[in-house]
């Protein structure tokens, strides 16, 4: 799994860029096991995708998807947490601390499922 | 009392509440984002170093105003963001807060839910990297953000120049601006266009400075392909020459002008009509918004006017419901509203055919591109079902059949294309073809929130 978003972050380089700073406290939270910086109001799916090149793999097939309309509308960016949570990327907030998963935890952990 | 709750923070629905304070009356605002200004005038997220009178360009003036006017009547009202209203039963709204479920009952509802950008597919379109237009913008007033490095524009929208000159003015590379419509669709509409042309030469304009920036800015193209290794690389379009053009990019923003959030006005009773110029089911309302009893429309979540006529519609169906209340108000206000408002919408109507709708393009894609990205549902899986014996001509037979449309976005995304595939297969009309109906909850909530709120 952590090889997994690794290997994205070199092969391929984040999607999203930042534009302009942004002013507030610094945190730190992972994605897929690897820990990242971020700041307080960034959007868990601007964090995951200034990161890297994907959000989350389709249920039906597993190929990869970085959300739509980036408005709360497709429903294309929900992503897990290690807890099992599950939040929708583009509209909410990251928190200190939070486990964020590419993959739903069933896949994340060893077991009879094959990353896609 | 009579309650009176507002959804949607936008310019219509804090022209509304204005309204309503001006005549005593103090109304609740539900909003599902955390801050007001809705889409077109969203704040940024707090501490992002963003110039939003340059990104607002000649639109700066009011965003600043709306906004202030927001933070005087704020404390006067029941405003409470970051709220879902996930379904209407009878007159109680069914709200999400916090991960929360709640209830809450009106007697007057004035439903101002904005739109959202409307997309054709097109082979590619589901790889990271494509995203809507008006989403590209969110991105960037939002979170600060690019959708890639190098960014393609593409569709046929006024808003392509414009997300183009906000791009173009904080450092993104914009690689191209590809509009489907031909450039002769767009003169014909001139007279419709002449309703605003402030509006008219400020279009011009962007496309003008991004052509002195040498952005190649191109009409009448044929999409044929986003393409990447699971990724955006490119963008393969025909020009309208017939020659092929591959763009070299990492992001491509997609859009077709906006269709409207209409999915709790029908919840709430309001009656919808195909309309034949935008293409869409729009919901029905008198020309001051009223659409049911107790029930008020208004901005680009009844019909597609742009943020002016938001502004003015929100009023008007503050003053209807007034009005209805037994209020009087101010007839010379409301009948200038109602003469702004309708210039406004004409001149969208105009848009609509400068900035046409790919019908003839959506019926001829290929077989295997996806047409629902939730279920991922391909339109040959759409033509297979329809072309069975006695195969369904109605969408939400075929949904039911192929589960298009039938996804987490309930067919906000793929529901205007399937409508024009539906219709073409079956060889009929836009209207004749049906409508996806909506349903409860508009959004996905948890089982648990929904629970809490049922004990």
């Amino acid at each position: 799994m952590a090889d997994l978003a690794e290997r994205d972050a070199t092969r391929h380089r984040a999607q999203l860029v930042r534009a302009v700073a942004r002013d507030g406290r610094a945190i730190t939270l992972t994605i897929d096991g690897r820990e990242v910086a971020a700041t307080e109001d960034d959007s868990v799916l601007a964090t995951i995708l200034t990161h890297g090149p994907r959000l989350r793999h389709l249920e039906f097939g597993g190929e990869p998807r970085a959300g739509f309309c980036l408005m709360g509308a497709c429903q294309d960016c929900w992503v897990w947490t290690a807890q099992g949570e599950r939040l929708r990327a583009c509209t909410t907030p990251v928190r200190a601390g939070m486990a964020l998963l590419t993959l739903p935890p069933a896949f994340a952990a060893p077991g009879p499922f094959a990353t896609p | 009392m009579t309650r009176i709750v507002i959804v949607g923070a936008g310019p219509a629905g804090i022209n509304a509440a204005e309204t309503l304070l001006a005549h005593g009356r103090q109304p609740i605002l539900l909003d599902e984002g955390r801050q007001a200004g809705g889409q077109g005038y969203r704040k940024p997220s707090p501490g992002l170093r963003l110039d939003m009178n340059a990104l607002m360009g000649s639109e700066a003036s009011k965003y600043q105003a709306l906004h202030e006017r927001f933070e005087s009547l704020r404390g006067q009202i029941d405003y409470r963001p970051g709220t879902l209203v996930w379904g209407i039963d009878g007159k109680t709204l069914h709200l999400q807060q916090d991960g929360r479920a709640t209830t809450l009952d009106y007697d007057a509802l004035v439903i101002a839910t904005g739109a959202m950008d409307r997309i054709a597919p097109m082979p590619g379109w589901t790889l990271p990297g494509v995203f809507g237009l008006g989403g590209a913008q969110v991105a960037l007033k939002d979170q600060g953000c690019f959708i890639g490095r190098r960014v393609a524009f593409l569709g046929s929208s006024p808003l392509l120049a414009l997300a183009a000159r906000q791009y173009r003015a904080l450092g993104a590379e914009v690689v191209v601006i590809a509009d489907t419509t031909p450039f002769v669709r767009k003169l014909a509409a001139l007279p419709a266009l002449l309703n605003s042309p402030r509006t008219l030469l400020r279009g011009l304009a962007y496309l003008g400075g991004a052509m002195r920036a040498g952005v190649p800015v191109l009409h009448g193209v044929t999409p044929l392909a986003v393409a990447g290794d699971g990724h955006v690389e490119s963008l393969l379009i025909r020009d309208a020459k017939g020659r092929e053009r591959r763009f070299a990019c990492d992001a491509v923003a997609l859009g077709y002008g906006l269709k409207p959030e209409t999915q709790l006005a029908e919840l709430a009773g309001a009656q919808l009509a195909y309309d034949e110029a935008f293409r869409l089911w729009l919901p029905q309302a008198d020309a001051d918004g009223r659409a049911g009893d107790g029930l008020y429309l208004a901005g680009d979540g009844m019909t597609i006017g742009g943020a002016d006529a938001a502004e003015a519609s929100g009023a008007l169906a503050a003053h209807a419901l007034l009005a209805d209340l037994g209020i009087p108000s101010d007839a010379a206000a409301v009948a200038a509203l109602r003469r702004r408002a309708s210039r406004l919408r004409a001149f969208q109507r105009g848009l609509s055919q400068a900035f046409a709708w790919p019908v003839a393009q959506i019926r001829a894609l290929p077989d295997d591109v996806t047409l629902c990205r939730c279920e991922k549902v391909s339109l040959g899986e759409i033509r297979q079902a329809m072309a069975q014996e006695l195969g369904p001509t109605e969408v939400n037979r075929v949904k039911a059949m192929t589960r298009c449309g039938m996804g987490r976005c309930q067919g906000r995304i793929c529901g205007p294309a399937l409508q024009e595939i539906v219709a073409g297969v079956g060889n009929i009309a836009g209207a004749e073809a049906g409508r996806l109906r909506m349903q409860a909850p508009i959004k996905p909530v948890a089982l648990a929130a929904a629970k809490a709120g049922a004990s």
